[in-house]
């Protein structure tokens, strides 16, 4: 007998802030307009998604020392959109990038709680990290923070925000008209806290919320990033979306989970994955090709070079070949406030290898930009990749999907219309919402259930 | 009385929990029980639309609500919680159209990058009917919320601890203004033929340096719609009026008479002019707490039946108003002719006083020629007659 089919589980990535963006397709809109949210979510949640996904970035990136242009550039507050979209949905996850070094547990934790309730228990935080000075420069505390620190505020930040939410139980407010009792205990939302990161103590002035504690993203990578994950998060949003590479990491990350006494349908692997539909494979294929040129022009490409190099390559032309001289091995200078930075570990290694790459291909910069950054991970028809996404997901390459689409704001709304579908009739998704929380559509049990279950047991 | 040769006056109510009265939440039509919904605060703000008021105000605070001013109180027998009041006011804006939506935000522990954007982004869910009211808060409680710094012992509300949170509101309230106006509004160019998506010679800089903190910038969110959203402060004193006419669109103010106000308001023009913003409109809005009834009779015995029911009078730094829609429309034209541009009004009970303003109140004005008949513009800035200001960074 073959083991039941797994449920997947879809959400969605508003197009932020780097080159997935086509935003000089004439079908693409504003990315700030608050309509542009609405028609995204509104489609998110016609399909039956989980949730919507919103990143962050505090500081605007800059290259060569100048803000850089050529991406979508502006994004709104999370919290703020996060807020308005509780208005104009009723079911979908609201999930927020909010970073952990430049902000304070009590003011985030009242944040989380509250549009805990306003959603009526949507909420989730993803919980990144940041060190860099770069990024600092904009906030009270600058860049105070050295980098092998970051994970052990970001776990004693969560830790604080947890004891915050809990320091709630749940029944406090009695609200007894004849009586004159409002509150049952004179001492609700009494916290202490003494870390090595914090040190602070009071009331938190938000009730318990629907969902007790928002669910928790985490989306790091490094070994200490993943261990964070199997302590403390509820899904993880990973970056492999391939079969092979999705299976390694899904099955490092959950057989991480025993040590801290959780099982595996504890955490739920989420790689971020693009799509391009058509209508047979081949017409996807010839539209997925138009779309890699329109992310990467020349431009685009020698910009994405210099991560690597580390060096002022505008003189080169991205027709043609890859510089010959090595990069620069320093500090990075060239290029900051960007992700992609870090990615590459060895530079002088990833140079060597992408020229020999494109030697032995006939590449030019841009062919190597675009082939060696190619993002996109599902494209066919919606029969091919409905059935891709499944094989997946019963492959253990995941659970499900956080898809980012190439348009803004409808670039959602053939997913959910012909991709949708295919996956109700296989029985792998969801036909309608079963329950009204976030926690409920990702099947993550209740903290106070979970609570019990731990002291029962 | 002259009331024709008068503006119309502004009309904004404030939100707080069920009402201002400390026994609010005990009266038939409080529903305490709904106050972390956003249902709750969809109908109150609907409600204040329905009238045509300017603006609804959201309290908001770093600390559970308290008896006392300056510390903490272990009472079970009144409201206590409250959401964050940027996030209510964005929740409930999708929801509305055309009145503006003000929460309370404290800049004593809180970092005016996220501030300058949270409004921004409230500015655009609602199309432009953002503002803020910036408050300070020298609790030693609140402070051990954040635990990166004391506040010192406050024995003297005129002395320097309270100036210095001041100065650092002001600081703030600069720091949020120069990143709404870091973008110019033509920024974003999405020329294809250069590939640019914007024109970076259309962001700026900041580079605010101050006493309490530097910030960089630009922001990550453009400039908002109204370029400027709108700043309000509550102001009982010459410090905070200071604040008020040096960096705020709208001053709430508490006089009791009507001398009082004319020496408030004189107060602050005079500081506004010692600014150089003499120019510039600034609205002085005078707060009223108050109980509304058709009888006046049956407003004094709600009053009384309150008062009991929490076991002291009631008191506020704000004046107090028992009577009927008339007797307050009367009240409100006598403190107009005193300078005063419009009202804050605080219902004592939001379930009962809210609608009392907006079905009772609102319609006598009317009569009177003295309040506006329809929604005559589409953003806050708009409706108080101030125009979409020019960003401080754009080349002349």
């Amino acid at each position: 007998m073959s083991k039941p089919l797994k449920q997947i589980h879809l959400a969605a990535h508003f197009p932020g802030v780097n080159n997935t963006t086509v935003w000089s397709d004439p079908r693409a809109g504003s990315h700030i307009e608050f309509s542009s949210f609405a028609h995204f979510a509104r489609t998110a949640e016609r399909a039956k998604f989980d949730f919507l996904f919103l990143a962050e970035g505090l500081r605007l990136r800059e290259q060569g020392g100048k803000i850089y242009d050529l991406d979508v550039v502006g994004r709104p507050d999370t919290f703020t959109v996060l807020a308005a979209l509780a208005a104009v949905t009723e079911h979908l996850g609201l999930t927020g990038t909010i970073n952990s070094t430049f902000n304070e547990p009590y003011e985030v934790a009242r944040q989380f709680a509250s549009l805990d309730h306003l959603s009526g228990g949507r909420s989730a935080w993803n919980v990144v990290t940041s060190w860099d000075a770069f990024t600092g420069e904009n906030f009270r505390r600058g860049g105070f923070l050295p980098q092998e620190e970051r994970y052990s505020r970001a776990k004693e930040f969560l830790a604080t925000a947890n004891e915050l939410f809990d320091s709630w139980q749940g029944d406090e407010i009695l609200a007894d008209q004849a009586t004159g009792t409002f509150l049952r205990d004179a001492k609700a939302g009494a916290f202490v806290h003494e870390g090595r990161h914090f040190d602070i103590h009071g009331r938190f002035n938000v009730p318990r919320s629907p969902q007790g504690r928002p669910v928790i993203f985490q989306a790091g990578d490094s070994d200490e990033g993943r261990e964070f994950a199997a302590s403390a998060a509820d899904a993880i949003f990973s970056r492999y979306a391939g079969l092979d590479d999705g299976r390694a990491f899904y099955t490092d990350v959950k057989s991480r989970l025993a040590r801290y006494g959780r099982r595996p349908d504890q955490l739920l692997i989420l790689p971020a994955a693009s799509f391009v539909l058509g209508d047979t494979d081949a017409e996807a294929e010839e539209i997925a090709r138009d779309v890699r040129r329109q992310q990467v022009s020349g431009a685009t490409a020698i910009k994405h070079l210099e991560f690597v190099w580390n060096r002022d390559l505008s003189g080169y032309d991205p027709e043609g070949p890859l510089p010959d001289i090595d990069p620069d091995p320093g500090e990075h200078h060239i290029a900051r406030g960007r992700a992609q930075v870090r990615m590459y570990r060895d530079p002088i290694a990833t140079a060597r290898e992408w020229r020999e790459r494109a030697a032995a291909n006939n590449w030019s910069i841009r062919d190597l930009v675009i082939e060696t950054g190619n993002r996109q991970n599902f494209v066919g028809s919606a029969e091919t990749v409905a059935r891709t996404i499944n094989d997946y997901v019963q492959a253990d390459a995941s659970d499900g999907f956080i898809l980012v689409p190439h348009l803004t704001p409808g670039g959602l709304d053939t997913f959910a219309d012909q991709v949708v579908p295919l996956l109700q009739e296989q029985g792998v998704f969801r036909t309608e919402y079963e329950g009204t929380t976030l926690r409920d559509h990702l099947g993550l049990a209740h903290p106070d259930d979970i609570r019990h279950e731990r002291a029962a047991s | 009385m002259s009331s024709a040769s008068l503006s119309p006056l502004h009309l904004a109510v404030a939100l707080d929990g069920t009402g201002w009265h400390p026994a609010s939440w005990r009266e038939p039509v409080a529903r305490p029980r709904e106050l972390f919904t956003a249902r709750y605060w969809a109908d109150q703000v609907t409600e204040a639309e329905r009238g045509l008021l300017d603006l609804v105000t959201f309290e908001d605070g770093l600390g559970l609500q308290s008896s006392h001013f300056l510390d903490p109180d272990d009472r079970t027998d009144q409201v206590r919680g409250r959401l964050d009041a940027v996030l209510t006011a964005s929740r409930v804006a999708p929801l509305t159209r055309h009145i503006g939506l003000v929460p309370t935000a404290v800049t004593t522990h809180t970092e005016p990058f996220h501030l300058s954007k949270a409004i921004a982004t409230l500015d655009y869910v609602s199309t432009g009917r953002a503002g803020v009211r910036v408050q300070i808060t020298g609790r030693q409680s609140d402070a051990a919320h954040f635990g990166r710094r004391t506040i010192p012992p406050i024995d003297d509300l005129r002395g320097p601890v309270v100036a210095d949170l001041f100065d650092e509101a002001a600081d703030h309230v600069e720091v949020v203004r120069r990143l709404w106006d870091s973008w110019e509004d033509d920024a974003e160019i999405r020329d294809a033929a250069t590939g640019r998506f914007i024109d970076r010679d259309k962001l700026h800089y900041i580079d605010f340096e101050g006493r309490h903190f530097s910030v960089k910038g630009p922001s990550i969110t453009p400039r908002p719609p109204q370029g400027q959203p709108l700043v309000a402060a509550l102001a009982h004193d010459t410090v905070p009026y200071r604040l008020v006419a040096r960096a705020a669109d709208l001053g709430f103010v508490t006089p009791h008479d009507t001398g009082q106000a004319r020496a408030i308001v004189a107060e602050i023009r005079a500081e506004q002019d010692a600014v150089g913003r003499t120019a510039e409109p600034l609205h002085i809005f005078g707060d009223l707490v108050v109980f509304l009834d058709e009888d006046p009779a049956e407003a004094a015995a709600r009053r009384e039946r309150l008062d009991a029911l929490a076991g002291e009078e009631f008191t506020s730094d704000a004046r107090i108003f028992t009577g009927t829609p008339a007797q307050l429309a009367d009240l409100l034209q006598e403190f107009q002719e005193a300078g005063l541009t419009g009202f804050r009004l605080r219902p004592a009970v939001a379930g009962h006083d809210l609608p009392a303003i907006t079905r009772g109140l609102v319609p006598e004005l009317q009569r009177r020629d003295a309040f506006r008949r329809a929604y005559e513009a589409d953003t806050l800035r708009g409706l108080l007659g101030l125009t979409r200001p020019a960003n401080r960074y754009a080349a002349a």
